[in-house]
């Protein structure tokens, strides 16, 4: 082969074998790759699939009781990773190989201005350069990731930036010594649409500057369709197929990359059906807004709902569309009053939902169930899942044989076996936990379920079933739901109509096939413009 | 669009109490075995203090004084010519039960005062700030100043040396009452309608255990201690009454020629409080539906 000399990265049937015995013997298993300089290859799989293994054996930072590389071969520019020993490594790492990770946040030292955190590197890296080359280098590695007034920003301190100038940041960090290779381990999936969409657009900037190669790390089909090069699909540690993206994404060959584009949720344009029934749920003029920060300078309340409007019909799905702090989720909590609303009506089947006395507001409690976003913290760890489902019903006067027998019936709806209702949740997976919160709350047989971005922590195939459930359970049973979202495609699959939301106000609203295909409002359009993989649809 | 196949990979159900009660018991950790074998000989020799020695503990031999351990005196002799070993065995009955009984108030004050600064912020404020107020006060002088109020009963020094612990175990139990309210699971209980009180008592509490059981077997030998201290300032059980602590404070003085006094107690002392760690931690454990050995993570 002619470039494979040039390649940065040479990965070569490597092995990472698991210590412990268990019904897998390998997290990655013959996994052969290339990178080359200026170029993105994107390393794509479900959870378990061994890609965050496959990157950490390339750092040599696999934790070694555990997880060991067994044989195989990584040459970074000709050298061989493998058998570096420590002290080469730590001159490798940071230097030669740089890492970019998901969270900004947690990956910066809240303590530590950013100019000095990025300044850190180079000293440690370059103890030759003095003090003004280093605020000169910094300054000018601001800039390369765009950041705008670097002199300022270099003395804030992490908090005091959005997500996207953190990740500018990190990146900034990962370039300081222009290492041959970057290791961006889901460096977006953090982060809100339209700012993903901008840092990726920095990646491909970036490389047309630096000779880096870069290996990106993602779950999100769509975010390789918009950067990758190369693109290498992995699942259970093995390499399932690789090539140019425009061979994988257009006729993919393996089944399970068949499979994983097919569950990628497309921006549809739904039919939708007229609902003239009377408003199950009508929430007029509703208005929360949380006090200043101790100690922060101005005084004013932070507003998170602002005259919010919306009507639910019968049967109904309305999708609530919007990015980090648009107030998606506070409008979950202050409908079910886990927050009070300062003003504003809220009137469910006639009743007033903010003057509820204690009777009612239980009443209503039942009637709307809410899911939440992580199946993993949303289950009680130390009941069984037969406990959790029956609490409800058992708590609105159901005896504990009767619920029991209905939470059987459940579990079959769900897609379940019922002889697992006396297992605990840890013995199951964020799908199946997932279904179980859905069991859980149509125990209590509600008219409403509040959905709050209850598919976004699930891989794509597990998404895929979880929202095919919510459509054939809504069908069945005809209940109301508020499905709170950041994902834009996930919404066109599932609402009748969208609501778009931004700092607390509704700034569009209507039928999803309207929405999408004539958006009128400026954000809304960059919302539909920031959907990673344009390709894809 | 996509096929059911989440059925494929499901736990089996298994039952869960199959095998006797001997079974688990000899399935249990060495570790755990070990320590119940060697809090359960304590024990015993604190019940049978009167069968296991013939001496009584408060009789005075004046040649036998700080005579080294050997046939005659198995731990040796104190400073007045009593006999260790008996007095370490009888000692161990008042040093249990303060033990136990300290650590059973603590726990149940601590918990109950806990609960009440996590169920609001109202009452978080009021509860905190009286614990806060006993908590200024050194622990020790509090006890004696009860003691002395009282007078020197049983019950009197076990209640007196449990509320300076109360707070402790307080502000631990409020913490974990703190975080855990916050989880979404519990959030969940409250979408489900579920009262208050419940919400405490299956949500909650549960998550106290691991903690509380830790701190627990801390303050059953803080106790132990520190009613050899009450006993050391003359507030305590009178010096001549054997408790472990009254044991050592006597050989304290005599250390440097006789140490095998604060050694047998130290030892009994050391072991008990080690079993009763190691015992906690294994209960710890048992509570974790994570570590249990039934369960397997797929």
């Amino acid at each position: 082969m002619q470039e494979t000399h040039e390649a940065i990265l040479q990965v070569r049937n490597l092995h990472v074998c698991i210590a412990a015995e268990g019904s897998k013997k390998y997290a990655v298993k013959d996994v052969s790759f290339d990178v080359r300089p200026q170029e993105i290859v994107c390393l794509v799989g479900e959870s378990g699939s061994g890609k965050s293994v496959t990157a950490s054996s390339l750092m040599r930072l696999l934790p070694g009781e555990a997880l060991s590389i067994d044989s195989g071969s990584i040459l970074l520019e000709g050298e061989e990773i493998t058998r570096a020993n420590a002290e080469r490594l730590r001159a490798l790492r940071g230097n030669r190989i740089a890492m970019v990770f998901q969270e900004p946040l947690t990956a910066l030292n809240p303590v530590m201005r950013v100019g000095d955190q990025i300044a850190e590197v180079l000293r440690i890296h370059k103890p030759q350069m003095s003090d003004v080359d280093i605020a000169k280098r910094v300054q000018a590695l601001m800039v390369d990731v765009q950041l705008p007034d670097p002199v300022a920003m270099a003395q804030a301190f992490p908090f005091q930036l959005s997500g996207g100038q953190r990740q500018r940041i990190v990146i900034a960090m990962a370039l300081a010594l222009e290492p041959a290779l970057i290791i961006a381990d889901e460096p977006t999936t953090a982060l809100d649409v339209t700012t993903q969409a901008q840092i990726l657009r920095l990646f491909k900037e970036l490389l047309d500057r630096h000779r880096s190669g870069v290996l990106m790390i993602t779950h999100d089909l769509g975010v390789v369709a918009d950067v990758a090069d190369q693109v290498i699909v992995m699942r259970n540690g093995e390499l399932v197929e690789q090539g140019l993206p425009g061979k994988i994404l257009r006729a993919p060959e393996h089944p399970y990359t068949q499979m994983l584009l097919a569950a990628v949720p497309k921006l549809l344009s739904r039919s939708i059906q007229e609902n003239k029934a009377d408003p199950l749920l009508d929430v007029q003029g509703l208005r929360l807004s949380y006090p200043a920060r101790p100690g922060a300078t101005s005084k004013a309340r932070t507003v998170a709902l602002d005259s919010l409007s919306l009507t639910l019909g019968p049967g109904e799905v309305v999708g609530v569309v919007g990015e980090s702090g648009s107030g998606k989720s506070t409008l979950a909590r202050a409908l079910l009053r886990f927050e009070e609303a300062e003003g504003g009506t809220v009137r469910f089947e006639g009743m007033s939902v903010l003057e509820a006395s204690r009777a009612e507001l239980a009443r209503y409690r039942k009637r709307v169930q809410m899911i939440f976003q992580d199946p993993y913290k949303s289950l009680n760890p130390r009941r069984t899942v037969g406990q959790s489902i029956i609490e409800g019903p058992v708590q609105y006067g159901a005896s504990v044989k009767q619920a029991s027998e209905a939470a059987g019936e459940l579990m079959r709806l769900v897609g379940l076996d019922p002889s697992v209702l006396n297992r605990y949740p840890h013995e199951f997976s964020g799908g199946q936990r997932q279904r179980i919160c859905i069991a859980r709350a149509l125990a209590m047989e509600p008219a409403l379920i509040i959905a709050d971005e209850a598919v976004s922590a699930l891989d794509v195939s597990v998404q895929a079933q979880v929202l095919d459930l919510f459509e054939s359970l809504r069908k069945k049973l005809n209940f109301s739901m508020l499905f709170i979202t950041h994902d834009l495609r996930v919404a066109s699959n599932i609402c009748d109509s969208i609501i778009v939301m931004r700092k607390g106000q509704i700034v569009e609203q209507g039928p999803g096939a309207q929405l999408f295909a004539n958006p009128q409002h400026a954000y809304t359009k960059a919302l539909l413009d920031s959907v990673p993989g344009h390709a894809l649809a | 669009m996509h096929t059911e196949t989440t059925n494929l990979n499901m736990p089996q159900a298994t039952s869960r109490r199959s095998g006797s009660l001997w079974r688990s018991f000899l399935s249990m950790n060495k570790l755990t075995l070990f320590s119940l074998l060697g809090l359960g000989l304590i024990v015993l020799s604190a019940l049978f203090a009167d069968v296991l020695s013939m001496y009584d503990p408060l009789q005075l031999y004046p040649r036998h004084r700080l005579q080294a351990p050997g046939a005659e005196h198995w731990f040796g002799a104190d400073a007045l010519g009593r006999d260790v070993f008996t007095r370490v065995l009888h000692g161990g009955r008042i040093s249990l039960l303060v033990g136990v009984g300290v650590a059973l108030i603590a726990a149940t004050g601590g918990v109950v005062v806990g609960l009440c600064a996590g169920i609001s912020r109202y009452t978080d404020g009021i509860v905190m700030r009286v614990m806060d107020g006993v908590m200024a006060i050194p622990g020790i002088l509090l006890a004696v100043a009860l003691v002395s109020l009282f007078g020197a009963s049983l019950t009197s020094i076990v209640i007196a040396i449990a509320i300076p612990e109360i707070p402790r175990v307080a502000r631990l139990l409020r913490s974990v009452v703190l975080t855990t309210r916050e989880e979404i699971y519990v959030k969940a209980a409250q979408g489900l309608g579920l009262p208050t009180y419940k919400i405490m008592w299956r949500h909650i509490l549960p998550s106290c255990i691991a903690p509380l059981v830790v701190q627990t077997t801390f303050v059953f030998a803080s106790a132990i201690l520190m009613e050899s201290v009450l006993g050391f300032l003359g507030v305590g059980f009178s010096a001549d009454v054997p408790t472990w602590g009254n044991v050592m404070a006597e050989g304290r003085a005599v250390f440097q020629r006789a140490p095998w006094m604060i050694l047998f107690a130290g030892l009994f002392l050391s072991v008990t409080v080690l079993t009763v760690n190691i015992l906690g931690d294994s209960l710890r454990d048992r509570l974790d539906p994570k570590l249990s050995k039934n369960s397997k993570v797929l």
